[in-house]
């Protein structure tokens, strides 16, 4: 028996460490400074990412920028705000697993169908931006509802036997006290946002010059990837250069997530 | 007895009135039909097995229990002939302090803990602040042991510490009423005498309820006490007068048992 948990263990690490040391191996020749600052030439196979760093960094920008205020705004409303045990927050609550657990291939129709045709955003940053959103809005939801509710109701209660008003105790005690939850659903939709392909190939497009503005379309580092293994001969060698870096920024997110979780259970005292 | 400075300012001595106080949490009765008048300046004790709704008695006085889903009071409560449904809940709050069983300073600094407070319910200054805090902690008697440290987490503080930092917290905002829920119960017994010692200076310048499970502590403090007791699945008040009255002539056996320990 411990050897089949011993076996299953490294067969997890082996793939993991197989598949990181393959794209090291082929991607850490490419990677270079030029290569992160200089556009792309003959449909990627040779020059740099820089514009699709650039609108990666853009419509990452503009999902977080929308889903966070959203997010936490729905989570306060949902455990301060309305009735623990009520109707509406069961619902509420079911629906965002529901949404947590959608394909994002849908997310990517979706956004397609309606940021894209119905609103008129086209192929575009914002359209792209704003379906990544709808996407990590459940995440985000669910890590501060969780952050909000591991908060002792003590706060609540002496702070409004203080006169405190709900809003006042809110944003001096409860949200700052909720911050390492609000935080670790931050950094876990950001992952998520960077290394979403499906949802954006229908919404931001292909398109893999320097985006001008939020309505330009914009190529993400994933689809980058996808468009360079599938659909260019010959642009392999830049393609594992470009997955290389993208794994390399999801383990400083989860290394950032791990630490984060480490400090917040070190350190129940905080001072503001 | 250590002696504490006195309060720079005056409190308004009030009275708080219940008549025919019932609450409910859903189709459960927390306690029923309770009439009783608190005297201004006085402390009076309410004792009681557990279970028998004194501290859901003491959350009513502060409308605090409204933050309990499906609780319904009935009666009236009246804080110097007001009825207190008729008071704003924020100046209400601020007429009618309280503090809990457990120690719950916020996890600010021990400054802050006061400050808030004192800044949302619209003292701007920060001298006239400054001047609150330290006046506040001279009241019980804390002022040394914090003065050069007010930046500090105030859960960095011992328990008794911190329970006097809640009644300095409480203090600053000048009430008239101060509810006490086993305000000793979490702490150890130096601090808990600390703060028996504190109440007793408190004496005379503010109403005090103080709900205790210490017998002999209400004994030493108090001058009324009130005996809750739970009757047909409901607390009820048992019997109310001055302490000496309470423990030395009884007029109801539950009281007779329950000071001789053969009850409860």
């Amino acid at each position: 028996m411990t050897l089949l948990i011993w076996s299953v263990a490294c067969l997890v690490v082996g793939v993991l460490l197989w598949l990181l040391g393959d794209l090291i191996w082929h991607g850490i020749g490419q990677l270079s400074w030029a290569f992160l600052t200089t556009a792309p030439q003959k449909a990627g196979r040779a020059g740099g990412i820089a514009p699709i760093l650039v609108s990666t960094a853009l419509i990452v920008g503009v999902c977080l920028a929308t889903a966070i205020p959203l997010g936490v705004g729905t989570a306060v409303l949902l455990v301060e705000f309305s009735p623990q045990r009520g109707l509406f927050g069961r619902l509420v609550r079911l629906s965002l697993d529901v949404l947590a657990g959608v394909p994002s291939i849908v997310f990517g129709l979706f956004g397609n169908a309606f940021f894209s045709k119905t609103l008129g955003l086209g192929f575009s940053i914002l359209a792209g931006g704003l379906t990544l959103a709808c996407m990590v809005l459940p995440i985000l939801i669910r890590s501060t509802q969780e952050g909000l509710r591991a908060v002792p109701d003590d706060y609540r209660r002496s702070a409004a036997a203080l006169g405190l008003s709900r809003t006042a105790a809110l944003w001096v005690l409860l949200l700052p006290a909720a911050m390492p939850g609000l935080a670790v659903g931050i950094l876990l939709g950001l992952g998520r946002a960077i290394a979403e392909t499906a949802a954006l190939i229908f919404t931001s497009g292909y398109v893999d010059r320097m985006p001008d503005s939020l309505l330009d379309s914009g190529r993400a580092l994933s689809v980058h990837i996808f468009d360079l293994a599938m659909n260019i001969s010959g642009g392999e060698a830049n393609a594992y250069a470009s997955a290389l870096l993208l794994a390399i920024g999801l383990m400083v997110i989860n290394a950032i997530i791990s630490g984060l979780a480490h400090w917040f259970r070190g350190s129940r005292i905080q001072v503001i | 007895m250590q002696q504490y400075p006195a309060s720079l300012t005056v409190p308004h001595l009030s009275t708080v009135q219940t008549q025919n106080l019932t609450l409910h949490y859903g189709n459960k009765t927390a306690f029923k039909e309770i009439t009783l008048t608190l005297e201004p300046g006085k402390i009076t004790a309410l004792i009681g097995p557990s279970g028998c709704g004194k501290t859901s008695f003491l959350n009513c006085l502060n409308r605090l229990v409204e933050l309990t889903p499906n609780a319904t009071v009935s009666g009236r409560i009246l804080l110097e002939d007001q009825d207190i449904r008729a008071i704003n809940v924020i100046k209400l709050r601020r007429r009618v302090g309280m503090l809990f069983q457990k120690p719950n300073p916020f996890p600010l600094s021990i400054q802050k803990n006061l400050e808030f407070p004192l800044r949302h319910h619209g003292i701007k200054s920060q001298d006239r602040i400054n001047h609150i805090i330290e006046d506040s902690f001279q009241q019980v008697g804390l002022w040394e042991e914090v003065k050069d440290r007010l930046k500090m987490p105030a859960l960095s503080l011992s328990g008794g510490q911190q329970q006097r930092l809640c009644l300095a917290r409480a203090l600053a905002l000048e009430p008239e009423i101060l509810l006490m829920d086993e305000p000793c119960s979490a702490l150890d017994p130096i601090s808990s005498e600390i703060i028996e010692d504190l109440l007793l200076h408190l004496r005379g310048r503010y109403t005090l309820l103080v709900v205790t499970h210490n017998l002999a502590q209400a004994k030493r403090i108090a001058d009324h006490t009130a005996l809750f007791w739970v009757q047909e699945g409901a607390g009820a008040l048992v019997e109310a007068g001055t302490t000496t009255q309470l423990f030395e002539t009884p007029q109801h056996s539950l009281t007779r048992a329950y000071i001789t320990g053969r009850k409860g």
